[in-house]
Formats: C-alpha cells, structure tokens, sequence
C-alpha cells in the first residue's frame, strides 16, 4: 500500500489547499463575468416563455369577475341547476362586475372565457349583464324567464369548473379534447379536430424541407470547401446573398416565378413541354411551400456543412484511395462520418427553423399553408385566446425538445459544430 | 455684481424652459391598416389637423386584431392614442375594459346643421368607439376579360364562368356568401348561420368550388392575384379595387351584388396619454368635411349622412366622380348584408377551427 504524502509549501499550508483557493477565484472570476448572460437570459428568455406557459394553466377570470359566485358554486353538487342561493350571489355579482371597467375584470372577459367553452354564450352573459340590475328575487326563476339558455345545465357546470384557478382545459383543447355535457373528457367533433392533425402535418413538412435542404447542400458545401479560395469566396457571396433580402420580397418573387401565368410555366408553353391549358399549378399548395422554404432556409444548412468539410484535410481521402478503397465506399466510411457535425449541427437548425415558420407557408400555401405556427399566431393575434395559444406554443416546445434528446442520443451533442 | 448676474442668467433660463415647455405640441400615434387606406386618413385627416393645432400626429400601421392594443393596456405601457378598429373589435374591446369611453356629446354637429346623432348613421358611434367609414367585401373580375357578372351565384358557378376563385382565408365573409350564392335572401342569412343545418349547407356551397380557390390572407392580394390572372373571380375589400382601378389603370370590375359590409371605428386604448389632443383629432377626423374629404381618396363610404352631398371627385382625377363608387350608394346597395358582430364575436372561434379543419381534408 503506497500512501502519497501530502505536499506543504514554505509557509505550512498544503498545495492541495492552495490550488483549491486559487481555482476558487477563478471560478468566482468565471461566474461574476458569465452573470450578465445569463441575467439577460432569464429576462428576456426564461421569464417571458415562463410566463406564457403559466397563462396556459391559469384561469382565474371567473374568480376575478364574480368572485362570491366562484366561492358559492362550489357547493353545488352538478346535479340539475343550483340552488336559489347560488342564483342570487350570480346575479349581484354580475351587477357588481357590470361597473367595472378594469381590464380582466369586466364582464366582457367573463363572457369570452366561457365562450370558449360553450360557443354562443358570449352574448348570453353581455345581455343579461346589461339587465341584471332589474332582476328581482325569486332569482332562479327570473334569470330564466330572461333567458331559457340559463336552464342549461352544461353553463353551470362550466362555471363550477372555471371557478377554479388553474385548469387542463387549455391542455384539452390543444389536443382537440373536451368536456361534454356531464364533464367527462372526451374527444371534440370531427368537424372541430385540428391540431393534433396539424402538429403531425408540421413535423412531417419540416422533416421532408430538412431533408431536401440536406441532398441540395451538401454538395454546395462540398464543392465551396474544394475549390481554391478566389472562387469559394464568390460561390460563397451567392450564398449569402438571400441573407441580405427581406423574407417577404423573396416569398413573392417565388409568387411570382412560380404561378400559373408565371415565369416557370410561361417558359415551359414557349418551349412546348406543356400546353397552354395544362399549366401546372406551382404555389398555392404544398410544392409552392416546400420550394420557398427550402430556398430560405438552404443557407443555413450550407454554412455549417462547409465549415465542418473546411476543416477536413484532404489527406484523409487520399489515404483511403491509396489503400484501395473505391470512391464511394471510401465517402461513405471515412468522408460522410467526419461531416456528421455540421450536417447535425445543420439539420437541428433547419429543422426547428422549418416547424416555428408561418408567413412562408400562409403566403404561398393556400389550402395547405396551414402550421401549428399560424395557428398558435391566430390565437395570439385575432381570437386573443392567449391561454390555448400558449398551451399549444408549450406542446410545440415539448415536441422539439423530444425530438433534441432523441438527436443527442444518436449523434451526441457534443459532436455539434457550427464552425 | 457677480451674483446679480448669476441670478439673472438662472432666471432667464429657467423662464426660457417654461416658456419652451408650455408651448410644447403634443404628439399622437394614430394606428390604421397601411396602404391606400392609411394613405387617405394621412392626407384628410392628419394633414390638416395637424396643420391647423399645431400637434404632430404619427401614423403606424397594424393588421388587425386587439392583440398589440391588449398586450399594451396589461403591461400599462400604452404608446398608441388612437387606433382603427372593425365594428366587431370596437365592441369586444369595449367589453373587456381595453378601451377608454368616449362620451358621444363632444361630437360636433354636421355641416348641414343636423346633430351628431342624428348625422352619424345608426350604430356607428358605440361607447368607446367613433365610427368613420363604411367599407365592403366584393366579388372583383377582371373586366376586359369576362362580363356578365350579375349576383353572388355567378360567382360560385364555374361552369358559366370559368377559372380560379380567390377568396379570403377564412370562415367570414365565405359563410355569408356562400348561403347568399344559394338564394338566401340577406336578411335571413344570420338566422340560417345561427343552425348546424345552415353552417353545413354555407360549407356545402364551398364545397362545389373548393378545387378552384386561391385562398389569399393579406388585402392586397386580390387585386395582386386579378392583375396576374391568377384567379378569374375574387372576393377583395372595394377601396383596394378602387385603388387598382383609379391609380393604376386596371380594368377590373367591381360585383356589388351580396356585398357584406362592415364599419371601421377609432378607438382609445386605456391609459393612452394626451387624452385632450386624441379627442380633439376625432371631432376633426369625423366632421363632415374630413369625411368627405378622405372620400376623394378612397372608395370608403362616410358615416354621416352630411358628408354625402360633399363627396366630389377622386383628388388628381376631376372626372372620375367618387359617389358611384361608395358601398352606400344607391345603385350598389342592393343586396347588401351587414356583417352581425355579435354573431361573429360568439362564434368566431369555433367557426374558426371548424373552417381550418374543413380546408385540411
């Protein structure tokens, strides 16, 4: 058994001690100089996507417009209608909420939040409100004389449900799920499913935009990595040329090139390949989308590829040849596993790039320009349902970063190199 | 004698800073849709108001929607004065607190001496909001390529009239035209909408010509799409017709027949500073001289009846006369079907979702 002694310096203290202390302020050093990052992360990063994904659970509009109400309908049991009692702290809390004019706490937001749910009911709650302040007791009796839609058990139980503060229904929805009649979960009309649908759609698109970018730059890069540096760098200027193009300018020059009375098809009628009956239908389906997105996201597949092929020495292939391998053979096992950085690096670029784009596709989509991206943006924008927006922007994200762990378990992420 | 000179100094630049900051003008960020339209509200309204008070206003454009105006009123950091809004926004928005309300009696009386609310057409000044123009979505065909298109049913029939279709990306206004195609008269065509049986007979009707449409998302599109011959039919908002036809010559033509139209209103987010500036722009920008005025630039109809008698020619064009042009006018106004916002504001959603599900099959 060989014990090592421990080594003491002039004045008492060990070595080991002092190269601790020493590491210490420079990992203090380290951090003091990476703590603007990463502050800069969690404001304009962590905590902004956190409080999205927060909005996707949090329901706290009928707790905040009819706060009594969401108190005393929880002692309902579900069964028929509730009780007077309840019907009477419904209508003063509606008079109350009728005065207010604070943003998230109005009617209007009351409204709009069980519209989700039962759509129709929007005008049910905002003409009541307006009238709430005549009802009399008995008050069961006269919220239903104003209207039959109240004697509709599926409303309370929708109120008894959203009285709650934090709520899968978001969730449901997304996954074109919902509550029916009785409060079970199940699966929303036929006519009504979308999103599950649209996510596969998504992914597929991106996967096969991802792929196509990968065939058309990997020779690209090849050929920018062989060629003397005079000539690369002019190959290269054209490469980088789209970058310096607003994206909406490239998208309608494809309009342009690609339509029925366009450039392409007009080319192929003076030729004689096609008729002028028979042109074919470019843009405005899915060809028109895939071409379009390859054509702007090709350079960021070419970049890393050609960085990574740069640095590959020529004397590796030279090698292989000597020692009699065919060319193919000798791409295949010795060139193609030396590029696996970039082209891992290029795909997952690609890749998430490809699912979160929405003004390519609904540009020149038409019927099939239709991604999870446009319609989380719909929700953002125009339905102003930011909770079902940011539920389905949560799965998206759920989605890629299954996809991240499912690309690091194959390639490994510490084989990523962008150049 | 330093110190008196001292003072003196002090005092004259601090007086000079009042002076300066007392006769400071105000600056409002007005926020429309962009285009010909802001184009038209710059020259009739800004322009001169701008001239005449002294203020600065900006113009900023947004495409629609209460989503900038909502995120703004939360974070309580509102930079937009003014904005327009549809009819359907303006009551939502008003609902949900986003809004400032606008007290109607501040509005000034017409040019013809009748009162504000007697000018101003019914429904056209809400709570929060003050109604300016009156616009429509149209069937457009390119006129030196096809005529004959009489009604909404031409437009569905690709056997008479053959070619793409362009129509909005979206369940409203197709729903509406698409039961007026059948020969539901206007009136009764949101009570059919309010049933299964007439949401599946309006998609039905889509359905017959769902293989021939171009759906387009931006408003200038159709006429983008027309001047291509892209499409042989498409539906499009009427001022950006007019524009194509008016500046840039085109030869399309305008089908009123089924038209559904709709109001566009200026609104006051909550909290938005120079709230005494921002008012006095909307008298301004909804007196009858400013209405009749943007008129002359687009094809907008004004919402008070006084405007009417002022509206004249296109502005550099003395013989192309605006008053056939208007959604308004008699001789357009047929059948025309105002778009139900409260319909919309209930059913939007669902409808929504539905549509995007029927157009991914």
């Amino acid at each position: 058994m060989s014990t090592t002694k421990e080594l003491i310096e002039q004045d008492g203290i060990s070595l080991k001690d002092k190269l601790a202390k020493a590491t210490k302020v420079q990992k203090r050093r380290a951090l003091l100089l990476t703590m603007p990052l990463v502050i800069f992360l969690l404001v304009s990063f962590v905590m902004p996507i956190g409080q999205m994904l927060w909005r996707s659970v949090h329901n706290p509009t009928v707790s905040n417009v009819i706060p009594n109400f969401a108190i005393a309908i929880q002692q309902w049991d579900g069964n028929a209608l509730p009780s007077e009692s309840v019907f009477e702290v419904f209508v003063k809390d509606l008079v109350t909420a009728k005065k207010n004019r604070e943003i998230g706490k109005t009617v209007g937001n009351l409204a709009t939040r069980i519209n989700y749910d039962i759509p129709g009911s929007r005008s049910l709650f905002t003409s009541t409100a307006r009238k709430a302040k005549k009802l009399k007791a008995p008050f069961k009796e006269s919220l239903l004389k104003l209207n039959k839609k109240w004697a509709n058990p599926t409303l309370w139980l929708s109120l008894k449900r959203n009285s709650k503060d934090l709520t899968p229904a978001f969730y449901l929805a997304a996954m074109d799920l919902k509550y029916d009649e009785r409060g079970n979960i199940v699966k929303a009309d036929d006519l009504y499913q979308i999103y599950m649908s649209n996510f596969i759609k998504t992914i597929k698109l991106s996967a096969i935009i991802t792929a196509i970018c990968i065939l058309l730059a990997y020779p690209i890069a090849y050929v920018l990595s062989v060629l003397p540096l005079r000539q690369s760098n002019l190959l290269m200027i054209c490469v980088l040329l789209p970058f310096w193009t607003s994206l909406l300018v490239r998208t309608t020059a494809w309009i342009a090139i690609l339509q029925t009375q366009g450039v392409v098809n007009d080319i192929l009628v003076f030729l004689g390949f096609l008729s002028d009956d028979g042109r074919v239908q470019m843009i405005y389906n899915q060809t028109g989308t895939i071409i379009a997105m390859v054509h702007i996201l090709l350079p960021f597949m070419v970049l890393p590829l050609y960085s990574v092929m740069k640095t590959i020495s020529p004397t590796y292939m030279k090698a292989a040849l000597s020692m009699g391998a065919r060319k193919s053979y000798a791409l295949r096992k010795i060139y193609l596993p030396l590029t696996i950085p970039g082209l891992g690096a290029g795909t997952l670029l690609v890749f998430i790039l490809a699912i979160g784009y929405y003004i390519t596709p609904a540009l020149v989509g038409g019927e099939d320009g239709l991604l999870i991206s446009n319609l989380i943006a719909y929700h953002i924008q125009k339905s102003l349902n930011w909770s079902l927006g940011a539920a389905l922007g949560a799965i998206l994200l759920v989605t890629v970063l299954v996809l991240y762990w499912l690309y690091n378990k194959l390639i490994g992420i510490d084989n990523l190199k962008f150049g | 004698m330093n110190k008196v000179i001292t003072k003196a100094l002090i005092t004259s630049a601090v007086s000079a800073a009042v002076i300066a900051g007392s006769v400071q003008a105000a600056s409002i960020t007005a926020v429309s849709w962009g285009g010909a339209y802001t184009k038209s509200q710059v020259e009739a309204y800004h322009k001169p108001w701008a001239a005449a008070t002294g203020n600065t206003i900006v113009s900023e454009d947004y495409s629609g929607g209460l989503a900038e105006v909502k995120a703004q009123v939360e974070a309580g950091n509102v930079t937009w004065n003014l904005v327009d809004v549809e009819l359907s926004d303006a009551v939502r928005g008003c609902d949900e607190g986003l809004f400032e309300s606008i007290d109607a009696s501040i509005l000034p009386d017409g040019a013809d001496g009748s009162s504000a609310a007697d000018d101003f057409l019914p429904g056209t000044v809400t709570d929060c909001a003050v109604g300016n123009i009156v616009w429509s979505t149209i069937v457009a065909y390119d006129g030196s390529k096809m005529s004959g298109v009489a009604t909404m049913a031409d437009f569905f029939d690709t056997a008479k009239f053959p070619g793409k279709r362009g129509l909005r990306k979206g369940p409203k206004p197709n729903l509406e035209m698409a039961l007026m195609a059948d020969g539901v008269p206007a009136k009764y065509v949101y009570a059919l909408l309010n049933t299964d049986a007439g949401i599946q007979m309006a998609f039905d009707k889509l359905d017959t010509i769902r293989d021939s449409v171009i759906w387009w998302e931006a408003g200038a599109q159709p006429p983008q799409l027309l001047a291509d011959g892209e499409v042989a039919m498409t539906t499009a908002y009427n001022g950006r017709i007019f524009n194509a036809v008016a500046a840039e010559g085109k030869p399309f033509e305008i089908m009123w027949d089924g038209q559904v139209w709709d109001l566009d209103l200026w609104v006051i987010p909550k909290g938005a500073p120079n709230m005494a500036e921002t008012l006095d722009f909307i008298k301004f920008s909804t007196g009858t001289q400013a209405l009749a005025d943007q008129a002359s630039w687009i094809s907008y109809g004004p919402v008070r009846k006084s405007s009417a008698a002022l509206v004249g020619s296109y502005h550099n064009q003395p013989d192309l006369d605006m008053a056939g042009h208007m959604p308004t006018a008699p001789e357009n106004f047929g059948n025309a079907l105002q778009n139900d916002f409260e319909f919309w504001a209930d059913n939007q959603d669902q409808l929504n979702e539905r549509f995007n599900a029927w157009l991914a099959k």
